[in-house]
């Protein structure tokens, strides 16, 4: 019986242990890519040694992150899908978006390429070429920024509504699963670039087209409007966006490299 | 290296909360079902064995929607912190708990019960000594609750939101790192998981047996 006693009052013990709630913190909803290629993780500590706020980033897709946000459970969005940030700020959740970097999409696949779009830089075509070749492509199926861009692409390719047929996997995951399950199923699929260099498990993955300017990748930062979400901590999250898109913010995200090639563009000056 | 022991501390702290709240409320109740007899009870134990395979993340989206800050319970503002996985883990844990605890007690009450009551105590009262004498069992059933806990990722996941340093478990942060692409680090995470989790059932069952033999030496 002492034994259960001394278990029970270690157990009793961590639970009174009283959690490592900085002074200050914010929630942070963001994307899936920002977190899985690994920008976050590096740029945070920075501003958080400046200013004493520590940000927990909650990793999402977009389409889920501003759900979060829409029910209170976010302070600030970090997120890229420009047309459902659209309706985030017309539904008057939102009041200012800020662009603080962009980078680009690039078509991965399978080395032996099997839709013949090594070297091509027209998405549209590429898509095209995978439909008719039935080539295996994997979509990420779950309402993020990426799976919003890919969506839009298939519509330009002539895709109405919901594709249904074998070779085209919808896998509704992450950036990373999908990655996961395009190599092995030697499947194609669209990535952002960030997540993309940062990937270790490319197998026979490897860019297929790339260059489009139907492909760029921006990343917003939004507040919150202050009457929908008063209790928000809009304060600190007006910070960290004001730090984003600062000098010293943009220099960090510029800075952050993953085998010597930068992975975002900073771009607060000059939206792209 | 830092973020590894926050990890593993987070997911250590975290589960042996959960398994001492449902410890509190599972020791009772499972010895409660056996010794008291009143309308509902064996409903009740139905219940609580079907509950054993309570899908984590059906908890986890249901927890998830009373913490949101529009739900019911998000005044306390819980969700995305220790507290909510400390809770998801609980309800996951208290149904194996309160089953392996009362199936004993139904047990001990059965060869004991009488003559606690000829004693002059009351059914209350004898919950106590009847805990005493199933403590082996107690032991199994905490194991159980805590392995329920370590394990678990899908509740986890979506009510503790996998924040660094806060809310990452060795469970979600090994989702995290096969996301990544990282497998062998995600595989080397997995073999502590394993490790951690056999070297505490271990203990705890040395434990018990230490237990049994101070039993028999007092009776």
């Amino acid at each position: 019986m002492t034994q259960i006693r001394s278990l029970l009052a270690l157990m009793v013990a961590f639970a009174l242990h009283p959690g490592t709630a900085a002074a200050q913190s914010i929630t942070l909803a963001s994307t899936t890519s920002v977190e899985a290629s690994g920008l976050l993780t590096n740029i945070l500590p920075q501003f958080t040694a400046t200013t004493g706020i520590s940000v927990h980033v909650v990793a999402q897709g977009t389409g889920k992150a501003l759900d979060t946000a829409r029910r209170g459970d976010a302070d600030l969005l970090l997120v890229h899908d420009p047309e459902a940030e659209q309706q985030f700020i017309d539904e008057g959740h939102g009041v200012r978006c800020r662009q603080i970097a962009w980078n680009d999409f690039v078509i991965v696949g399978p080395s032996a390429d099997p839709a013949h779009l090594r070297g091509g830089s027209d998405s549209v075509a590429a898509f095209k070429a995978i439909a008719s070749a039935r080539a295996p492509f994997v979509s990420r199926g779950d309402n993020s920024g990426t799976n919003a861009a890919e969506l839009r692409l298939w519509k330009i390719a002539g895709q109405t509504g919901p594709i249904r047929e074998k070779w085209y996997r919808d896998i509704g995951g992450g950036m990373g699963q999908a990655l996961n399950a395009a190599s092995a199923m030697n499947a194609y699929t669209l990535t952002d670039r960030g997540t993309w260099l940062s990937f270790a498990n490319k197998g026979s993955l490897v860019i297929a087209v790339e260059g489009d300017p139907r492909l760029v990748n921006r990343y917003d930062v939004i507040e919150l409007d202050p009457q929908k979400h008063a209790g928000a901590k809009l304060g600190p999250a007006k910070a960290f966006a004001d730090w984003l898109v600062s000098p010293e913010g943009q220099r960090a995200i510029g800075a952050y490299q993953v085998n010597g090639e930068r992975l975002f563009n900073p771009s607060a000056d000059k939206p792209k | 290296m830092g973020d590894f022991f926050g990890i593993v501390g987070v997911s250590i702290g975290v589960s042996l909360t959960a398994t001492a709240l449902a410890a509190a409320i599972s020791l009772p109740l499972g010895t409660a079902l056996a010794i008291f007899s009143f309308r509902g009870r064996r409903l009740l134990v139905v219940l609580v064995n079907a509950f054993f395979g309570l899908p984590p993340v059906v908890v986890g989206l249901i927890l998830y929607l009373a913490l949101s800050r529009s739900g019911p319970l998000g005044f306390l503002q819980w969700l995305f912190t220790p507290a909510a996985m400390v809770i998801a883990q609980a309800i996951l844990a208290i149904p194996i708990m309160t089953a392996l605890i009362h199936r004993a007690s139904e047990r001990a009450w059965a060869r004991y019960g009488d003559e606690l009551i000829c004693d002059g105590a009351s059914r209350m009262q004898a919950i106590p000594p009847i805990l005493r004498i199933i403590r082996a069992e107690l032991l199994t059933a905490i194991m159980a609750g805590f392995g329920r806990t370590v394990s678990e990722v899908g509740a986890v996941i979506l009510v503790g939101g996998n924040i660094r340093g806060l809310t990452r478990t060795m469970t979600t942060a090994i989702a995290l790192q096969t996301s990544q692409g990282e497998l062998s680090l995600a595989l080397a995470l997995g073999a502590v998981l394993v490790g951690i989790s056999i070297s505490i059932s271990a203990t705890v069952f040395a434990l018990a047996g230490s237990a049994r033999t101070a039993g028999s030496d007092e009776a």
